[in-house]
């Protein structure tokens, strides 16, 4: 299984850069070249330097070290707004491991080194927000609320719809009737509807976490449905096989053969589905938080980032902060090609 | 059973789902601890207004039968629907809810009904040419993009487009769907002139992202059709190669698209929904935003019912003309 799997290359390298987005988003405070919170009042609203990394400087001598050319602030006399030029005197070099803002990772590492950074001036790869924060750093750390929510979200809906759609598909009858018409009923309501509805009985006077982990568990009591739906139809299948007979007629109890018997079997089409319901969660919150029902600030994420842009005259004057969308794009990308190339190993003929 | 009783059967059995949606729905937007007299009294505060005194709280709550039990209130929203009552807007003046939709939800259905005919159009010619010309280099970019555009979340491609026109068309007619100076006028030649300004921004926002999906099922439908003898009979017979792929075998192909319209009408309705919020257009999703923050339960919970008729609705409409459209489909009810 694991030999078919390294056969879809997309899959295999976007599970490559997944696998890059979490050990990035885990250690967030190293990888991020400032702190989330942290703001520069004389950078608001700073273009991005991403594109301005040197090797070679205005005299045309190469330097075997990136740099930047240290970007000041003036004041538009019209506007009174922040205008950026690049001090052309001023060379500031890119260094790893550099000593920055201190801080405790994880709750346990003290240290003051981050992965990149300028030792003087400042970098701002993907520019600043309003208030002078880093947005790159800020996409690092909201990464974590972003890329969390679908795993613990899809822990929820898998224990919710696996125990549901196993009862429903074993026992048949009235009670098979009765789960099926509430799952009809769940799937009629719009789903963004009713994860707004829902998002909104979450007071807004409750501490971020708590927000957190009302809009996880949300996503988990809605999207079970499906879930519960493909597992009872794998269950029905498999119900009628002899195998489940034997162990019926040598006396296995119904849990047992449901624990030992039918979950096992039916495990392979769980984690296909799962996989395939992480990207849904993720969309979900960003557009929840998108609309500014979701996660609440000091916490952020991506959806949250991309709420500045809800004012459409923003983006035309900073089109750099459209760059929290491309995070989740390709987040959801690569777990639509992990998903979808599970599927194929799982179950050839599914396609 | 005739096509007319299956009609009326499907109808009959819709209503008992409905009426349990109506209870489900009423019964979420109930669960936010509080009531509008408390979200009434939150916003009076943080709007500078001062605190509201406890007997005018008191006075609202009384005058909305907000302090009776559930299925008392629940009753009161229910009981006025067969006369088109769906209770009052108590965040806007207690304007009757119904009023408020007459003038939004036609908008609304256009928008969607724009959406749904701008992604067939554009998906449905591009389906039917990768199967004509399968394997070519043009299909292969086209699957690619196709590819792509089914993984990217409608809402964030939605985003996409409205940036981009952002950069690319005059900005002036981005949001909203008509100028300030036509608020409240009626329709007349610049008012349209204006509207149809406003219109294709939304239109291509919410409708590309059913696109890439459509065109992948049209190709494949097409590619299985083209196999079947009786397109052999038709070449065989000497018509043009136009004619065999659009009138004999695209006809066929575009059944399966006609019963997935159940599918894309959700996912048209939440795009809708988060792109009128974005643009500010005048249709029922602002309104619904605005009606949870201000837990205005008979606005909220009739637009949550709407929406949920329109999709039972829509699958209604889908199932039927699929009957008409392909005559092998049985009237059954499962």
């Amino acid at each position: 299984m694991w030999r078919k799997f390294l056969k879809h290359r997309v899959a295999v390298i976007s599970s490559v850069i997944l696998i890059f987005l979490y050990t990035v988003v885990i250690f967030a405070n190293f990888f991020a070249p400032y702190g989330m919170l942290t703001s520069y009042k004389f950078h608001t609203y700073a273009p991005p330097q991403i594109t301005k990394i040197n090797f070679f400087d205005k005299e045309g001598n190469f330097h075997i070290r990136p740099f930047i050319y240290r970007q000041v602030a003036a004041r538009d006399p019209k506007t009174l707004r922040f205008v950026y030029e690049d001090d052309l005197k001023q060379k500031d070099f890119i260094y790893f491991f550099v000593r920055g803002e201190p801080y405790t990772m994880l709750g346990f590492i003290n240290s003051d080194i981050h992965f990149f950074g300028v030792k003087e001036g400042s970098l701002f790869l993907l520019g600043t927000d309003i208030i002078g924060r880093d947005l790159l750093s800020r996409i690092i750390f909201g990464g974590r609320v972003s890329l969390s929510i679908g795993l613990i979200g899809v822990i929820i809906l898998l224990i919710i719809g696996t125990i549901i759609g196993t009862i429903s598909g074993y026992y048949g009858g009235w009670i098979d009737n009765f789960i099926q018409r509430i799952i009809e009923i769940i799937r009629t309501i719009p789903q963004v509807a009713l994860w707004m509805a829902l998002a909104s009985i979450i007071p807004k006077e409750w501490p971020s976490i708590y927000v957190y982990l009302g809009i996880v568990i949300i996503f988990g009591l809605i999207g079970w449905a499906g879930l519960a739906r493909e597992v009872r139809g794998k269950v029905l299948a498999i119900r009628r096989s002899d195998f489940i007979y034997a162990a019926e007629v040598s006396g296995a109890s119904a849990s047992r053969i449901i624990a030992k018997h039918i979950i096992p079997n039916v495990l392979s089409h769980i984690i296909v589905i799962a996989t395939l319901s992480i990207p849904i969660m993720i969309i979900g919150e960003a557009a929840l938080s998108f609309l500014g029902l979701g996660i609440k600030p000091p916490m952020t994420s991506w959806g949250l980032l991309l709420n500045q842009l809800r004012e459409v005259q923003t983006l035309k004057h900073f089109p750099w902060l459209i760059s929290p969308a491309l995070f989740l794009v390709v987040s959801v990308l690569c777990y639509n090609f992990v998903g979808d190339a599970l599927r194929d190993v799982n179950d050839p003929h599914s396609r | 059973m005739g096509l007319f009783s299956y009609i009326v059967k499907r109808i009959l059995f819709s209503i008992p789902v409905i009426i349990i949606i109506s209870i489900v729905c009423f019964g979420i937007i109930q669960l936010p601890p509080g009531d509008y007299a408390d979200a009434y009294a939150a916003v009076a505060a943080s709007t500078g207004g001062g605190s509201v005194s406890k007997e005018y709280i008191e006075q609202i709550r009384e005058r909305y039968g907000l302090d009776q039990p559930f299925w008392i209130q629940y009753w009161r929203w229910v009981k006025g629907f067969p006369e088109g009552d769906f209770g009052i807007a108590m965040s806007l003046q207690g304007t009757p809810v119904t009023d408020i939709l007459k003038e939004r939800l036609p908008m609304t259905l256009f928008l969607n009904f724009s959406a749904l005919i701008f992604a067939l159009l554009i998906a449905l010619p591009i389906g039917v040419y990768s199967a004509t010309h399968q394997y070519s280099i043009l299909d292969y970019i086209l699957t690619f993009i196709a590819f792509i555009g089914i993984a990217i979340p409608g809402f964030i491609l939605a985003v996409f487009i409205i940036t981009i026109s952002i950069f690319w068309f005059d900005s002036t007619y981005i949001g909203r769907l008509y100028s300030n100076e036509f608020i409240g006028e009626v329709w007349n030649m610049d008012k349209i002139i204006d509207f149809l300004k406003h219109l294709p921004v939304p239109i291509i926002a919410i409708g590309i992202a059913q696109t890439s999906n459509t065109m992948r099922i049209m190709r494949g439908n097409m590619l299985d059709v083209l196999k079947q003898p009786f397109i052999q009979t038709a070449r065989a017979k000497g018509l043009s190669e136009a004619s065999v792929n659009w009138k004999h075998a695209a006809r066929i192909a575009i059944n399966p698209i006609i019963s997935r319209i159940g599918v894309y009408l959700p996912e048209i309705i939440a795009t809708e929904m988060l792109v009128s919020i974005v643009l500010n257009l005048n249709t029922i999703g602002p309104l619904f935003y605005d009606s949870l923050i201000a837990q205005d339960m008979y606005l909220a919970g009739t637009i949550l019912l709407v929406i949920s008729i329109i999709l039972v609705l829509g699958n209604l409409i889908a199932d039927i003309t699929l009957a008409l459209t392909d005559p092998r489909i049985r009237y059954e009810l499962t």
